[in-house]
This record gives C-alpha cells, structure tokens and sequence, in this order.
C-alpha cells in the first residue's frame, strides 16, 4: 500500500501539522521571537505575500511590510510604494476579488548568493574528497599491505571531531580563500568515502573470485570487472553520508570566519544583530540545499545502479 | 587419440597440516579422465569431492601429488583458459544484464566485438535463453540464472567443464529438465564434463562413468562404467539397466560409508 502518492503524503500532512503547531504555540506562549521566530516570521524574510483591499483607505501613506510573511495593503498605494512592490513582484493572482501579490523577501537575494557561494565550497570539497577517497581506496584495496597500514587510523580518525581542524585550516588557506573550507569539507568527507569504498572493493563474493580465476584474469581485470562495480552501492551510501557532511563542514567552517557573503558569515552575523528570522531563513535555505545535493546523489544512483536490489519494482 | 585431459596422481590435500584440526580432504586420488568423458563424482558430504573438482581447477593447490591436464600443469592449463566453471550458485555479475554476464569470458579473453556478439546470442539460444538477452539476473528464476551461467562457462568453448552440484538448489522438475539440456549440450560440444553431485539419479543419468569416493579422508572407493544408450532421454530414466546401475551406484556408495566407520573410530 505504499503507492508514491501516499508516500508524499503523509510526511506533508506531518510538516503542515508541525509548521502550524510551531506557529500558534509561539502566538499562544507569546514567546520572545530572538528565542523561537515563528515560521511565518522566517518565511517573511525569503517570500511575502501581500493583499490589496480596497476597502482599506492608506491615504497615500508610505506603509512598510518589513519582515511580515502576510500584510493587507490599501488599494490607493503611493506611487513610490508601488513601484517598489513592482520590483519586488514575483506574480499577481486573484482569489476572492482580492488581489494578492506574491513578493521576493527582504533577504532572499543576500541569503541565496551566499548559500550559492557555500555550495560551491561544499561542492569543491566533496569532488576532491571522494577522488581522493576512492583513489586511497583502490590502492588499500589493491595492495593488503597498504590497507592494514592505514586502516586503523581511518578509523582512529574517523571518530574524531574533524570540523575542530576548521581554524587551523582557516589559518592555512586564508579566511577569505574558499579553499580553507573546501579543505575540510574534503576531509571531512574523505573517511566516509574512503572506508565504504573499501568495504565494497573487499568485501567480494568468493565464487565470484573463483570465476575470474579460472579466467585466468588479472588483478587490474579483477578490479575493474568485479571489484570496482562490486563496490559501486556502498561508495552510493558514503557518498550519501557525506552529502550531509559537506554543507555542514562549509558552513560551521565559515562560523570560524569567512568572507562576508558566506551562509555561515551571515547566519553568525544575524544571529549576532538579533535579526533571528533572517538567521533562521538562512538555516531552512541551508537544509534544502542539503536535502537537495541528497535528492541528486540519489538520481545518480538511479541512473548508475539500475541492477541493484533497492530500486526492484 | 589425444592423452588423457586429466590425470591425477597420488594427489593429497590436508587442509591445516600439522594443525590439531587438519583435515584429510583427499587421500592417494588416482583419475584418469580422457576427452568427451562424463564424469560424476559422488559421496556423502565432506567427501572432498568438491575439493577435488578444485584441485582439478587449480583453485586449490594439492600438499602433494600430480595435477596434469591436456598434458600441462593444472595451473598452465588454467592460465590457458581450458576450463569452463558452474558452482552450486549461479554466481551471475548482478550489475550485468544475461547477454553481458555470458560475455564476461568472452571480454576477458579478447575476442571480437563480432565474435562476442555471435558467441553469446548462439549460447543464448542453445539455453533457450534468447528472450532475456537484456534482462538482470534477479528478474530470473534460479532455474534460469544457472542456464545462463552454464551458457557463460560454454561461451569460450572450454576443454574441460567443471560443475559443482550445479543443480543442487533446484527442484527436481527444473533439476530434470537441465539434465537434458546439459546432456544436449555435451553431445553439440567436445566438452569433458566433470560433474560433482549427491544424486544417485542424476549421476547415473548423466554419466559415462561414476566414481564413488568416501569420507574423512576422501578416497576413491569405486569407479563405475555407465554404459546407457546415448543418447539419453526421458525413457532412459525407466530403462532397466537404469535402475540396475542405480543400485549397484547405491551399494557402493554403503560399502564405502561403511569402510569408513572404522577409519572414523580409530580419528
């Protein structure tokens, strides 16, 4: 009975239930907004949706939306007010002989150009950490000698708290230089993928090994036929993981300073202004992206592992 | 007429020697198997008689004794791609689709695009396999996934052809029905079949000769000539010469579990 419809469903159903929750708890306790915003606070600051009644008379007065996610505005708007509502306007709509108008937010442009800046910081360490950890990988794999040496501090370093690097490599690279947190993006997500690599390039069945060698095939044969595919799931499911990594490494990396436009910069910045609704849009931007970068290492996985056992119809 | 495709000579495999645990899995084989031959090997479980398919494979090197075959050392004739493997499992590449799992050999061993192309369509259709050329091995029955890993061990013509109970997980319908196929397939070919099971039936249908071997340590006990009508088919089954040799199969395979108690004791 899990048809996609219902599996679309019933998590929606649950975010509407919770976002409505949030918000009238925080009406209903009057709860400070730098302690909780509500969410129509935080979505104020990315979209804004505005109410012409003409039942309501301005006057001709300025009439400020500030940060609001809902205002009713007269119909006999300023002409100053309405060209700036005209910039700002996505799209107009009808509904009930209202007109609403669906409005860019104060900080959607700076919240987007520095998530934009962030991603490309996230992206660059995760292309140099998985080449780096599937280059490691097919070495340990090839050579037992090498895995038994550098296995064990994989391990020892792959529990340990790797964003603590993140002054240091601050301190190496350069606040301002993107690459200070690329780097510890990379190694960040360099155990995750070089250890499930590993995993895949071992862990081979032995009839399977058998069969290539009563083909008489070669090492180099036996990695790229067997292994290499072989190991193609579990570098998915690192891969997976350190998706999640990445905007964490970038971000928390630029909490240690960055350059002004970063999404870890302005949510320190905000954050520290009290302007907390902004912090918390640049927060929501931040986790789309995550879900974002995951929905696409997913459709890879789709598209490269047809054969695999998770998408059987 | 060519040698023997193999002989084994005195051949002993003690897994862990010298161990408190080492076991004997074969003692003093002696076998002489010459071209076009259907050979069973049956016995109770851990009779080493998987182990000496493998000697025979050179996937296991024996602790002493002689490998040769086609005239060479097991591991040269390995190296020279004569031999074709089916195991219990079809042990299918699941990121390839039928077609590319028959060509695996076929890659590995450099042949033509054309060639390729030709061989595995042609193995297809010997398994009746034609159909799911572009299918992935999951979206098969087992009965049909150790087709196509059949039509992989033919697929480079191999002189000798190794099969590890390849129908053990079978039932008996799908089990009977690939008997005649495998018999088929042998006769269009020159393969030498090496055929390990623990059916009774199966090894005496299929076989030229049976060789009876028992436990602990692993022992050739009986060398039986199977000499049923070729070619087989289903009235072979209730050919009285059929059950004959059946029983006399049965009674050494009894002699030999008993000639082994003793040996067991005294371990």
């Amino acid at each position: 009975m899990s048809e996609p419809r219902q599996r679309f469903w019933a998590p929606a159903v649950i975010l509407v239930v919770l976002v409505v929750l949030w918000e009238s708890l925080v009406t209903a306790f009057n709860i400070q907004q730098f302690l909780l915003p509500k969410p129509s606070a935080i979505a104020g600051n990315l979209v804004q949706v505005a109410a012409l009644d003409a039942s309501v008379s301005g006057e001709g007065e300025d009439i400020s939306l500030e940060n609001r996610f809902f205002t009713v505005l007269p119909a006999d708007l300023s002409p100053e007010m309405q060209a700036s509502l005209q910039e700002a306007q996505w799209l107009a709509f009808s509904l009930g002989g209202r007109t609403f108008l669906l409005l860019r937010g104060n900080n959607l442009t700076p919240i987007l150009a520095a998530s934009w800046f962030t991603l490309k910081e996230a992206l660059g360490g995760m292309a140099m950490g998985t080449v780096a950890g599937i280059a490691v990988a097919i070495a340990a794999a090839r050579w037992t000698a090498t895995r038994e040496a550098l296995l064990p501090f994989a391990i020892a370093a792959n529990s340990m708290p790797i964003i603590a690097f993140a002054p240091i490599m601050n301190n190496w690279f350069g606040l301002d230089n993107p690459f200070s947190k690329m780097a510890i993006v990379t190694i960040m997500i360099f155990f995750p993928i070089m250890i499930n690599t590993v995993r895949g390039l071992v862990s081979v069945d032995a009839r399977s090994l058998e069969l290539m060698r009563s083909y008489a095939a070669s090492d180099s044969e036996i990695l790229v036929k067997l292994r290499i595919p072989n190991a193609l799931p579990s570098l998915f499911s690192g891969l997976k993981v350190a998706g999640a990594l990445a905007m964490i490494g970038a971000i928390v990396g630029e909490y240690f300073g960055g350059p002004r436009i970063a999404l870890g910069v302005f949510i320190t910045q905000e954050a520290a202004l009290f302007r907390f609704a902004s912090a918390w849009a640049a927060i929501l931007v931040a986790c789309l992206i995550g879900i974002a970068i995951y929905l696409v290492i997913l459709l890879a996985e789709r598209l490269a592992l047809p054969w695999h056992p998770t998408f059987r119809a | 007429m060519p040698g023997p495709v193999v002989i084994l000579e005195n051949v002993d495999m003690i897994f862990g020697e010298g161990a408190s645990d080492q076991v004997h899995a074969l003692k003093e084989i002696d076998l002489r198997i010459e071209q076009n031959e259907f050979i069973s090997l049956i016995g109770p479980s851990g009779c080493g008689k998987s182990t000496l398919l493998r000697v025979v494979g050179d996937l296991v090197q024996p602790t002493s004794g002689v490998a040769a075959i086609n005239g060479k050392s097991a591991r040269q004739a390995r190296l020279d791609q004569d031999y074709g493997i089916v195991f219990q499992a079809a042990t299918l590449y699941d990121w390839r689709t039928v077609a590319k799992n028959v060509q695996l050999p076929l890659e590995l061993m450099q042949f033509s695009r054309s060639e390729k192309e030709s061989r595995t369509q042609a193995m297809l259709e010997l398994v009746e396999l034609s159909d799911f050329a572009g299918h992935y091995p999951w979206q098969l029955s087992g009965g049909m996934q150790q087709r196509v890993a059949i039509a992989r061990a033919l697929s480079f013509e191999p002189s000798i052809l190794l099969m590890d109970e390849p129908f053990g997980a079978l039932d008996e319908m799908t089990r009977e029905r690939l008997n005649l196929e495998l018999l088929n397939i042998w006769r269009k070919t020159d393969t030498t079949v090496l055929f390990v099971t623990h059916s009774i039936t199966e090894a005496v249908f299929l076989s030229t000769r049976v060789i009876v071997m028992s436990a602990r340590p692993g022992r050739i006990t009986a060398d039986i000539a199977i000499d049923l009508p070729q070619p087989r088919n289903a009235e072979t089954r209730s050919n009285v010469r059929f059950f004959e040799l059946e029983t006399t199969v049965r009674e050494a395979l009894r002699v030999s579990e008993a000639g082994d108690q003793p040996e067991r004791k005294a371990a």
